[in-house]
This record gives C-alpha cells, sequence and structure tokens, in this order.
C-alpha cells in the first residue's frame, strides 16, 4: 500500500521503448570506455567516416528485415524467409542489372520478393498453415531457387548505380540510411496515421474478435507477409549491392534470426498485439552494435556469441513486466526489513 | 542389285548389334555400376562448387551411380544424408565434414555396414581410425605456412598484419591460423594485431575489415585471409577507407578461386595459396580402391601452390572455377 517505490515504478513499466534505447546506451558508454576509436567520426572523401557510420550503414539490412518482421508479428506470426528472399532478390537484381534498366531490375527483384511474400500470406492467411511451417518452406526453398537462379556461383557485376545503392553516401551519410529512413517514415504513417495498424493488432490481439468487428484478418495478414517481402528484397539489393556481388548461398544467412531477436529487443512481444517499429530498429541498432564491438574488443570469434547471448537477454528479462516486478519485489522487501 | 545392297546394310546392322551384345554383356556383367553417396556440406563458395562439379563430372565420367546431397553448411543435415547413404545401402560414401568433431556414431553406422567411407578436403577428429578409409585433402596448416612465408618475404619479415579467420570450429579455419601463426614465429617483427571470423563470407570479410580499419587505421599493413571471398570483401572495405589494397595494405589469402585470379591481375590481391579443388579424380580411385579392400594410407595429401601478381596473368585463363 504504502509503496517506497511507487513514484519509480510507473518509469520502469509499459514504456516499450525504455529498455531497449538503454541497453543501446548502456552498449555505447561501455565502448566509450573500453574503444576510444569508436566515437571517432572525420570527413572523409566527402562523407562521415567511423565506426558509429558503419552501425548504421551494416545495422541497415537488420532495420529493414525488423520493420517488416515487426508487422508480421504484431498479427501473431513471424516470417523466416526473409534471409532466402534477400538471396532471392539479390540474385535476380545482379543477374538483370547488366542487361536491362537498373530501375527495371530493381523493379522486377523487388517484385519478385513481394510475390514469394505474398504466397507466404495466401499459405497462412487462407490456407491456415502456421506461419512458422508456411515460411520455412521459402526459407528453405528460396535459397535452392536463389542458387538454380545462378547456378551456385557468385555473381559480380558493375553496375555504378546498383553499387550506389549500398556503398554510396548521401547528406554525408550512406545511402542505406536514407533508404532505412524512407521505408520507416512510410511504415509508421502507414500504420499509425492509418486504420491498418489497428487492424494489424487487433487481429495479433485475437483474430476471431477481430473477424466478427469485420476486419478481414485474412488479407491484412497477406498484405503484412507481402511487406515483409518487399522489406526483404529491399535488404537483399543492399547487401548484394554492398559486396558487388550475389553471393545466393550466404547473403542473408541467419538474418531473419536477427531480425526476430531485433524486433523482440525492441519490446514487440512475439505473442502479437502491439508493436513498436522504432524499437525494433533501436533492437537491429543494438544488435549491430554487440556485433562490432565483438570485434573491437578482440574477443575470439568461438566466444563472441555468448556475450551477445547475454546482453540479449538481459534486455529481455528487463522487458519482462513479471520480472522486473520480482526484481523490484526483492529489493522492496529488503528496504522495508531494513 | 537394289535389293541386295539393302540385304548387306542390313546384315551389316546386325553384325554391328550383335556386336555390341556380345561386346556389352560382359562388361556389364563384370562391374555392375556403382552407387555412390557424397554428402557434400554447402555451397557458400566457388572453391565448393568446384569440388562438386569435379566429383560429378567424374562419377558420370566413370559411369557411377552418384547420390549427392547438400547440407547448406549444416552438420546435422550431413549426418542425415548419410544415414539414408547407408540405408539405402551404397557401394561407397564420400563426405565433405563440416566440422572436425561429432561424426564417430554414424561412421560407426557405415562401418557395420560395411560401407566403406572416403574423406575428402577436410578431416575429423575419431578415437578409431579404421572408421574411415582415407581423407583426400590439401595440407591446411602448410597453405598456412606458405602464406606467411610468401607474405615476410614481400614484406621484408616486417608488418602488422589482420587475420580474417574462417568459420570458427572448421578444420581449414584451425588449421590455415596454425599454420601462418607457425610461419611467421620466426619472424619477430611480424605480429598478428587482430584475428576476427568472417565466417568465410565476403560480406563477413567487409564487415570485419571495416571495423578493424576504424580502430587501428594505418597501423595495418597485412590482412591475412583463411579464404579469397573474405579476402576480396577485406580488399572493398580498404578501398573505401581510402587505401590501395595489394599496395598500402599486402593481401594474402588461400583457395585461388577465379575471383582472386582477377583481383591480383588488377593489382589489389597480392597473393594466393592454391588449394585444389577438383579432387574427384583422386576420390573416385580412393573409392574403387576401397571397395576392392586394398589398403589405402590414411591421408592422400594434394599438391598446393602459392600464385602471386607475376604468375596471376599467365594461368588466369586456364582457370576452371
Amino acid at each position: 500500500m504504502n509503496d517506497p517505490l511507487a513514484k519509480i515504478k510507473p518509469w520502469f513499466q509499459g514504456v516499450s521503448l525504455f529498455w531497449p534505447v538503454l541497453g543501446l546506451g548502456l552498449l555505447l558508454i561501455f565502448n566509450a570506455v573500453f574503444s576510444p576509436s569508436f566515437f571517432h567520426l572525420e570527413i572523409r572523401d566527402g562523407h562521415l567516416y567511423g565506426t558509429l557510420v558503419d552501425i548504421l550503414n551494416q545495422g541497415s539490412k537488420v532495420m529493414l528485415l525488423a520493420i517488416g518482421m515487426t508487422l508480421v508479428i504484431a498479427t501473431g506470426g513471424v516470417d523466416l524467409s526473409v534471409g532466402s528472399l534477400m538471396a532471392i532478390a539479390g540474385a535476380v537484381a545482379a543477374m538483370l542489372v547488366m542487361k536491362i534498366s537498373f530501375a527495371m531490375a530493381v523493379a522486377i527483384s523487388l517484385g519478385l520478393a513481394t510475390v514469394a511474400g505474398t504466397c507466404n500470406g495466401l499459405l497462412i492467411g487462407y490456407a491456415g498453415i502456421q506461419p512458422i511451417i508456411a515460411t520455412l518452406i521459402l526459407m528453405v526453398a528460396g535459397r535452392g531457387l536463389a542458387m538454380l537462379l545462378t547456378g551456385g556461383q557468385i555473381i559480380t557485376f558493375e553496375h555504378p548505380s546498383f553499387v550506389f545503392l549500398g556503398n554510396g553516401h548521401f547528406l554525408g551519410l550512406p545511402f542505406t540510411v536514407t533508404i532505412v529512413a524512407i521505408v520507416l517514415c512510410f511504415t509508421l504513417v502507414a500504420t499509425r496515421k492509418t486504420a491498418i495498424g489497428l487492424f494489424l493488432e487487433s487481429v495479433g490481439d485475437n483474430e476471431k474478435a477481430a473477424r466478427y468487428c469485420g476486419i478481414n484478418a485474412a488479407l491484412v495478414k497477406v498484405m503484412v507477409y507481402a511487406y515483409s517481402g518487399l522489406c526483404a528484397g529491399i535488404a537483399g539489393l543492399i547487401a548484394t549491392s554492398n559486396i558487388k556481388a550475389a553471393d545466393s548461398s550466404r547473403v542473408g544467412e541467419f538474418m531473419e534470426l536477427d531480425a526476430i531477436f531485433a524486433v523482440v529487443v525492441g519490446g514487440t512481444p512475439l505473442t502479437g498485439g502491439r508493436f513498436s517499429l522504432v524499437g525494433s530498429v533501436i533492437g537491429a541498432l543494438l544488435i549491430q552494435t554487440l556485433t562490432i564491438t565483438m570485434y573491437n574488443l578482440g574477443v575470439a570469434p568461438a566466444v563472441s556469441p555468448v556475450p551477445k547471448a547475454i546482453v540479449i537477454v538481459a534486455v529481455c528479462l528487463m522487458q519482462s513486466a513479471r520480472f522486473r516486478a520480482q526484481i523490484l519485489g526483492w529489493f522492496g522487501k529488503r528496504r522495508i526489513a531494513a | 542389285m537394289k535389293k541386295s545392297f539393302i540385304t548387306s546394310l542390313r546384315s551389316v546392322g546386325m553384325a554391328a548389334l550383335s556386336y555390341a551384345l556380345v561386346a556389352g554383356s560382359p562388361l556389364a556383367a563384370m562391374a555392375k555400376p556403382l552407387t555412390v553417396g557424397f554428402a557434400q556440406v554447402g555451397a557458400e563458395s566457388a572453391w565448393r562448387t568446384a569440388e562438386t562439379e569435379s566429383i560429378k563430372a567424374e562419377g558420370t565420367k566413370r559411369k557411377v551411380n552418384l547420390k549427392f546431397s547438400d547440407a547448406q553448411g549444416k552438420q546435422e543435415n550431413q549426418i542425415k544424408a548419410v544415414k539414408s547413404f547407408i540405408a539405402q545401402g551404397v557401394d561407397a560414401i564420400i563426405i565433405a565434414p563440416v566440422v572436425e568433431t561429432g561424426w564417430e556414431p554414424v561412421l560407426r553406422e557405415a562401418k557395420r555396414a560395411k560401407i566403406p567411407v572416403v574423406l575428402v578436403d577436410r578431416g575429423i577428429k575419431v578415437s578409431d581410425d579404421s572408421l574411415y578409409s582415407t581423407l583426400i585433402a590439401s595440407d591446411f596448416v602448410s597453405e598456412g605456412k606458405m602464406a606467411a612465408e610468401w607474405l615476410a618475404k614481400k614484406v621484408n619479415e616486417k608488418a602488422s598484419i589482420v587475420e580474417l579467420q574462417g568459420t570458427p570450429g572448421a578444420a581449414p579455419a584451425i588449421d590455415r591460423k596454425k599454420g601462418f601463426e607457425a610461419g611467421i614465429s620466426k619472424y619477430p617483427a611480424m605480429k598478428i594485431i587482430a584475428s576476427q571470423s568472417g565466417d568465410f563470407r565476403r560480406s563477413g570479410g567487409k564487415e570485419v575489415m571495416e571495423a578493424l580499419l576504424k580502430k587501428y587505421g594505418n597501423e595495418v599493413t597485412a590482412v591475412y585471409a583463411h579464404n579469397d571471398d573474405m579476402a576480396l570483401g577485406a580488399i572493398q572495405a580498404i578501398e573505401e577507407a581510402g587505401k590501395k589494397p595489394g599496395t598500402d595494405v599486402v593481401v594474402v589469402s588461400v583457395d585461388g578461386v577465379k575471383g582472386a585470379f582477377e583481383a591480383m591481375v588488377s593489382g589489389k590481391l597480392n597473393c594466393t595459396v592454391e588449394c585444389n579443388p577438383l579432387l574427384g579424380p583422386m576420390a573416385f580411385d580412393a573409392v574403387e580402391q576401397a571397395i576392392k579392400g586394398e589398403k589405402l594410407p590414411k591421408k592422400t595429401v594434394v599438391q598446393d601452390k602459392a600464385y602471386d601478381q607475376s604468375t596471376a596473368k599467365d594461368v588466369i585463363a586456364s582457370r576452371q572455377y
């Protein structure tokens, strides 16, 4: 009743962005202390150059995937196929870009990724297949398809516009940052300024109730998987452009897991319902920062997954209201006992 | 006249047919086509694809019924593939093991089924080496040493090296690291300032190199990558940092894929130690000997060779992979 922590408690409850931001902040402070070069920025060839810029640039792929994944997870689903869709989009674009116009190549590859995502959505929305199974099919088959297209070879290309996509700079920052910003703003407006966001949340919270309210739940699902496919396609183009080669067997490998991590770390529960796009983007930045931190600290690659996992578990635990209540409970008891 | 011509033609045809039958039948009786299972790691690099192609082509040439499995880089898939080969009762199994450990149970099954196992390109750790017939592989340790020797000569025995490791736990990553470290240990002024994994990927090589260039800046004078793909990724990172790969930073790698030769011709890569993936002929020789019950040496070493910019131009046209 007379809880001494009553004033602080609201800070720790319901603020979905608080914990990922705190995690990212602590990680940055840690880096500031242990690797002095981390915050060093300079202008080189007319653009910013430094570790922070790398995090934004390399993290852009997971950020894009996480934006699409957030919407999928908001409807209570999951999309495991995004890594393979990256491979397909990259392979198609790399093969077409030297033959037809750049705009056409981008349109075709993104179109294909969206169509593939739509197929996922149809399987889930209308055929009623579990999301994890439906997207697993494309996760396995999609990479095979990409390898079939490229004959298992790494396809290299020299095309200034395509190379610019993943390596160019705009306003002093990598162009990828602009792409992520555009996709994020578009998604935010589409979900928060229209009723779409509400539809997603209601389908994720209680699909039956949503249907009785007149929401076409199946169509909503098709839309989010298609959008996730599109985001994966963009990420695939960036990844391919970044190394100037379509490495269809390795591009985006395990990136679906990073994207799911990013969404969960960002505060969107896997059970569906409420979601936070900004949280997911911060989650993606947190994961990329962790990776770069491991490089900077010189942690042996065989053991570096362990500290990474610890940080991610810590952030996830802090988000759990029950876990926090437990900790606060112990803390409170001690205070009272004293 | 006309009729007799046709008759004679027919008789020639008959003769040819009967000859084919006579000639064909003892051959077929002598050797019914072998069925061989090949559990490949995946298709993660051009090198790997070349190896797969070589084994497939040699299988076709020897009229072997080859069952091919791609494990997509995962050991559990490989073990599943080997188990299914055993269930299908193949005559022999070729494995390109993805990691060194964890092979005992499935190899014991193969041994019980009396199916000889030939390992290609990577070794394994087992307590009983009768579990496999032979290993056909390059010596990764000596590849690492060759890279170290070449680099030492190039930089006058003085360098601050960034090492890009392969996938942690993979035999080539372990041995190329060991060999390189042994190779540079003779030269006190050559030291590895950072060693991180790029996972044998182009994107991995680039990402790690970007991060390490930010940390060490001009201190980095050489890069040693455990495969060409990572070196090619690192070259891009070096260029983006405003340095000249091949001149400002010496880049040495292992594998010898075509992309590496192209990079050497354009002066961006300094040296690659070839690791020959065309193991098909040797693998099937070993398979045939093992089926006949001949005793094979536990390891057959494939000869490797270092190529640099001076020799790259001459050999690039003849590269198959």
